[in-house]
């Protein structure tokens, strides 16, 4: 018997929905994942007792360029894609 | 007759559930291994230049502050994500200039 069919077509819905959220949430965390590998490297050279407002900032720093990368290497394709390149 | 159309709807949501359940630990489990990871990886290479015949206590108290500062850095760069990752779709929703 398919498993399949035990689930009414609401609760399969629902599922569908939840999978759906989790899949992003997780994708959010697989980025997060690398941002922080690449971050670490950029901001963090010596492993002290506490984190200092500099490596702090250095990070946030770190994932905000990262993303504006992100746009301004999407941006320039669209435009370079525009002039018929 | 047929009575499995009794109580299905008890079955069905009980194993939605359990479904949602199994996928919320697994997801969870494979973020975990990949924390370790990536602590392992770069806190060896922070704390163990030079591998010797055993791990060291200076080394090992070394390890132990690594852990703690890379899970500090994890959040931060995961708040920071997160916090501009709303900015941009807020900015979208807003209507655009």
């Amino acid at each position: 018997m398919s498993q399949q069919a035990q689930l009414t077509e609401s609760d399969q819905r629902e599922l569908a929905q939840f999978i759906q959220v989790e899949k992003a949430r997780a994708e959010i965390q697989e980025t997060v994942h690398t941002l922080a590998d690449t971050c670490w490297d950029k901001c963090i050279f010596k492993v002290n007792n506490k984190m200092d407002r500099s490596e702090e900032t250095c990070l946030a720093n770190c994932v905000e360029r990262f993303l504006d990368t992100s746009l301004f290497i999407v941006n320039r394709l669209e435009s370079m894609r525009g002039s018929g390149v | 007759m047929d009575y499995s159309g009794y109580n299905q709807g008890g079955d069905s949501s009980s194993k939605k559930q359990e479904v949602m359940d199994q996928v919320r630990s697994e997801l969870a489990l494979a973020n975990a291994q990949e924390l370790i990871n990536k602590i392992n990886e770069k806190c060896y290479l922070k704390c163990v230049p030079k591998p010797g015949a055993r791990l060291e206590s200076s080394e090992q108290a070394c390890l132990s502050k690594c852990m703690d500062r890379y899970m500090e850095a994890w959040n931060v760069v995961s708040r920071s994500y997160v916090s501009r990752l709303q900015r941009e779709s807020q900015n979208q929703m807003g209507g655009g200039m």
